[in-house]
């Protein structure tokens, strides 16, 4: 029997082709939902169908690859879609941001800012910013349709109620070119400002839900507030416990059953490259 | 058709032979009629009458198959049933409410009291969080409910409390008119009592218009000015409320005024 043989980046082209033309009316219409025909690929649902799908389509040999989870990359599934591509495409794959022509996420934005050309690939779970006002798919399209999105307002406002503060701390809805609320994926809200005017191409992926959308290049992204709740960003009282940073997103990390507990950067390039900037 | 509205050359909401067919069956059919503003119309009669049906067609909650719903809106008058579906959505978020005979059909249980009364004030534009909290105590105590509760969940509320919190919720937008679906109904008597006064204290308060629904013909008396009386499907009697429950005409209505047990 011959070697089992895939086509390039494993999709075939027509399916491809059918999910670039998604990215396509993704782009122009920046933060609206483009339903497309979800493949099967060979990894279960939760695990990054949408985002795997989207790289596959856009990724071509000369391109080099960069996959993180949780800011990291090398856990497991980060490693796991990069062997994939390697296998399949056989690219590059690179842990710098700066390198990298595709980067594909699943809950963080590089620390390092992203340069023209570049695109961001986000895994989606939950596409709909408005399931958790309206459960009804009929009722959001419209919702969505007809601009009726004060009541995305409830849950901040119940935020407010409950802590006094805005708690969403990750998946917070922003708004995109004034018009889409969109959700922009398990992203922290840390990373939310860096949507908005980026340089970068994000493109947002949902297998389960089989959803496309994009923030194309300098494009607005708000994250949404109440005129006396401003949108803040988290902030930590120490600095990253391996290079020192302060102005990243930290993970805080028990080291002992006494409760000492210490905060690291949870972009590990970003880390490595830092903590070599400080003890040369 | 009614003493009434010969005057007004401008009824609020104008219904003209509206009819709603689900396939062979018939919902209501041919159903005129016009309400005022500041005018509360009753439509009695057993159940499966079509009343809830026609309500519905109105509310935009059901699309008609025959006939015009005209509503005197800020931008003119509309019927409802043709008009583009943004207009009419925004017309009927803003200028009208719907109270549900079930409350937890009309409000959102797993969303607090305060966020509930919010919701249509965020919904229309606001966005300062203190405002929208000082109207929601405001309104809370209006409907009787003490304000100490505005953080807790409707599902932790009594059925007559969460009656009361969604005819806060809607109304807190100062809509044209409320459309009630036997908002009474499933309620102690004691509790539906409370709820009728707070009705009544709101409506002529609020210059408000209301067409409800019911069966129970004491609500009706009770709250409002004009009556219509549907048997299947179609209006048999209309006239002022004391008239039709005094002096009843037609033999179904007499049964259905007859029927009601005296104590």
């Amino acid at each position: 029997m011959p070697p089992l043989s895939y086509n390039f980046a494993y999709l075939d082209e027509q399916s491809k082709k059918m999910i670039r033309r998604a990215i396509l009316k993704a782009l122009a219409i920046p933060g609206f939902q483009v339903p497309f025909g979800g493949r099967e690929m060979p990894l279960p649902y939760g695990w990054g169908t949408g985002g795997i799908q989207l790289t596959a389509s856009v990724i071509g040999p000369d391109d080099r690859l960069k996959v993180i989870d949780q800011g990291s990359d090398d856990t497991v599934n980060a490693i796991s879609i990069k062997q994939f591509f390697t296998k399949t495409a056989g690219i590059d794959t690179t842990e710098e941001t700066v390198k990298a022509t595709i980067i594909q996420t699943r809950h963080r934005i590089p620390e390092t800012p992203l340069q023209k050309g570049q695109i961001m690939v986000f895994q989606v779970p939950i596409p709909e910013p408005l399931q958790f006002i309206e459960p009804r798919q009929t009722q959001t399209a419209k919702m969505h349709a007809f601009e009726e999105y004060g009541s995305m307002h409830v849950k901040l406002y119940e935020d407010i109620a409950k802590f006094d503060r805005i708690a969403t701390a990750f998946d917070y809805p922003v708004q995109v070119h004034g018009r889409y609320i969109m959700s922009p994926s398990p992203i922290p809200k840390y990373d939310n400002p860096k949507l908005h005017q980026s340089p970068a191409i994000h493109l947002f992926g949902a297998g389960r839900e089989k959803r496309i959308y994009a923030v194309p290049p300098f494009t607005d992204v708000i994250s949404l507030d109440f005129e006396d709740y401003p949108f803040e960003l988290e902030q930590w009282d120490g600095a990253c416990a391996v290079c020192g940073s302060q102005n990243s997103f930290l993970d805080e990390i028990l080291t002992d059953d006494k409760g000492t507990r210490v905060f690291i950067c949870s972009d590990t390039e970003y880390c490595k490259n830092n903590a070599g900037k400080n003890t040369p | 058709m009614s003493v009434l509205q010969e005057n007004d050359s401008l009824p609020l909401l104008e219904v003209r032979h509206l009819s709603k067919f689900f396939g062979k069956q018939l919902g209501c059919h041919d159903i005129s009629f016009a309400v005022s503003p500041a005018e509360v119309i009753g439509v009695v009669g057993e159940s499966g009458s079509g009343k809830s049906t026609l309500l519905d067609c109105i509310a935009g909650r059901l699309k008609s198959s025959n006939g015009a719903v005209l509503f005197n809106s800020s931008v003119g008058m509309l019927d409802l049933c043709r008009c583009d579906e943004a207009l009419v959505r925004k017309i009927i978020r803003t200028q009208t409410g719907y109270v549900t005979q079930n409350a937890s059909q009309g409000l959102k249980m797993h969303i607090s009291a305060g966020g509930n009364i919010g919701e249509k004030l965020m919904a229309n534009g606001m966005r300062n969080y203190r405002q929208i909290r000082k109207e929601a105590l405001a309104w809370l105590a209006k409907v009787e409910i003490d304000p100490g509760r505005i953080d807790d969940l409707p599902s932790t509320f009594s059925g007559g409390m969460q009656q009361r919190l969604q005819i806060a919720a809607n109304l807190v937008n100062a809509p044209k008119i409320m459309l009630m679906d036997e908002p009474t109904s499933g309620l102690d008597v004691s509790v539906q009592a409370r709820l009728i006064d707070v009705l009544r204290k709101l409506v002529s308060g609020l210059n408000l218009s209301m067409i409800l629904v019911t069966h129970d013909l004491a609500v009706a008396r009770l709250l409002c000015h004009r009556l219509y009386v549907m048997k299947q499907g179609k209006i048999v009697e209309s006239g002022l409320s004391d008239q039709i429950l005094d002096d009843p005409r037609q033999p179904y209505t007499q049964l259905l005024v007859s029927s009601v047990l005296k104590p």
